[in-house]
């Protein structure tokens, strides 16, 4: 099995991805809008302006969709699942789901999901369990 | 009363379709464009605007010996050539030429395929693309989990949507895949990526298509039939990732173009005799129904359910059997805009009979980009 991708990391994302090894889910806040934001950017996408700043989320959110992949898929054991998460702060993010059967019976749409950080190569990679899975 | 001003004077698509081992990306541009001028009785050097998507324009151009005073190389995806009708059709009225070509090809099966196909890549591969959705069966179906739980759609009415179009292609003898299937029989293909098995997903196929606009007045000087365009029709665009779509029940750009290509041709949906949505996979079709506005919110899975868009229904929806039964090279928009085309002629093997107004409707990318137009056989209204 070959490796999983890592990102190609830009310099208005750098941010994101040093808060991931530093285990914190960063996230971009327009001061003006009120409103959370993602994928990284230098502006707020709802207003156009440069009023942001820089704002750990609190790595909770739940299950908004998914499919569960049968296809062969550099550095993944199909099946897995591909899931969009509503973060607690009003935005999406695709990620696995990880600590959990890639089985529709174990993946009930709106379950509470954690944020976890999965170590690829020298990156680490946001991705979601359910809450509690730990436990 | 409004005239037409712009009209489809030639279509054609390859001479083969389906399995074209012996052409490349190029060639299967070239053959559908030598295809369409023969269709209209044109040569290379009548052709002073052209226009392709997913390929540079420019070696299009070149390959075919066209010496342009326009060109178009709007690359979002499959609705592309949809678009391209609606941008060709603006730079003819606007005079900058009189006569455009717009191409397709797609080695979708051979993968005899250009080096450096025209692919966003950016946020995309940072921040979806290392999650392994790298396919579209697994990242272009990624909201309907979500429309299932919030509007009631049911995997049995997304295998009627294949079971459907199965019965369209039945009737062309270009189609790829024609014989009946039943929702059992989708329901116990392969599974692909939960909740989509493999009936549900659109076929892969070499083939290209292409297509001739020029000015209404000119088009009775041609052999075939004229299809003249009703409106502007419309586009709109959200963007390559599909996780950051605003809605997953709705798309905000299909809403968008649907709107747009309804008003200017001044009709609404019950005005419409014959659709065409653009179907990667089978939940295209619910998406468009209810996004276009000819069913509303959560009701198209049992609009298809009950019949409606079937061979003798009131809405014939995807008469040439979509991308699911008749062919998907990759981009399929071109090959919506060519059964819309013969249908206006009257020439479809699924022909409608009396049918005056053919809406086209197609995705780009991955609900990436949309765009609509409004065709017609009538030449004012
Ligand atoms: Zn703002």
């Amino acid at each position: 099995m070959t490796e999983k991708p890592v990102p190609t990391i830009y310099p208005e994302t750098r941010h994101f991805w040093d808060g991931a090894a530093a285990g914190k889910l960063l996230l971009q806040f327009c001061t003006e809008c009120r409103k959370h934001y993602f994928p990284p950017r230098p502006f707020c996408p709802y207003c156009g302006g440069r009023a942001v700043e820089i704002v750990e989320a609190s790595g909770l959110g739940r299950l908004y969709s998914y499919t569960i992949s049968h296809l062969p898929t550099p550095g993944y054991e199909p099946p897995f699942v591909v899931a969009v998460v509503m973060l607690d702060e009003g935005v999406k993010m695709l990620a696995n789901i990880v600590d959990c059967p890639p089985e529709p019976e174990a993946l009930a749409l709106d379950m509470p999901l954690e944020v976890t950080f999965e170590a690829r190569g020298a990156f680490f990679i946001p991705q979601f369990r359910p809450l509690g899975s730990l436990q | 009363m409004s005239r037409a001003s712009i009209a489809i004077v030639g279509a054609a698509e390859t001479t083969e379709l389906g399995k074209v081992p012996g052409l490349s990306q190029v060639g299967l541009h070239a053959d559908a464009a030598l295809n369409a001028l023969a269709d209209c009785g044109l040569k290379p050097a009548d052709i002073d605007g052209i226009a392709t998507g997913g390929h540079d324009v420019a070696e299009i151009n070149q390959y075919l010996g066209i010496s342009p005073t326009w060109y178009d190389g709007t690359s979002v995806g499959g609705c592309s050539f949809i678009a391209l009708v609606r941008h060709a059709a603006a730079a003819i009225q606007a005079g900058l030429c009189t006569t455009v070509l717009i191409t397709h090809g797609e080695s979708g099966r051979s993968n005899h395929r250009s080096h450096r196909p025209i692919m966003p890549s950016m946020q995309q591969q940072e921040f979806e693309a290392i999650y392994g959705p790298l396919f579209p069966p697994m990242r272009f179906t990624l909201p309907v989990m979500r429309k299932m739980k919030d509007d009631g759609l049911t995997e049995e009415q997304l295998a009627m949507v294949a079971v459907v179009q199965r019965e369209w292609a039945a009737f062309h003898p270009r189609a790829t895949a024609r014989d009946p299937i039943t929702v059992d029989d989708v329901l116990s293909s392969r599974m692909i990526a939960y909740p989509f098995r493999k009936l549900m997903c659109c076929l892969v196929s070499d083939g290209g298509g292409a297509l001739i606009l020029t000015s209404a007045e000119r088009a009775k000087d041609f052999p075939a039939k004229p299809v003249y365009l009703r409106g502007t029709g419309g586009e709109g665009a959200e963007g390559p990732m599909v996780s950051q779509m605003e809605s997953f029940t709705s798309s905000k750009a299909f809403r968008v173009s649907g709107k747009l290509a309804f008003e200017t041709a001044g009709i609404t949906p019950t005005d419409v005799d014959h659709l065409m949505i653009y179907d990667a996979f089978a939940h295209l079709p619910i998406y468009g129904l209810e996004d276009l506005g000819f069913v509303d919110r959560g009701e198209a899975g049992a609009f298809i359910s009950e019949g409606h868009t079937r061979p003798g229904g009131r809405l014939p929806l995807n008469t040439n059997g979509g991308g699911l039964s008749y062919m998907h090279s990759g981009m399929y928009g071109m090959y919506a805009l060519q059964e819309g085309v013969r249908q206006m002629r009257g020439v479809s093997p699924a022909q409608v009979e009396g049918a005056k107004i053919s809406m086209v409707h197609g995705v780009g990318g991955m609900f990436s980009a949309a765009a609509t137009v409004v065709l017609t056989n009538e030449d004012s209204w």
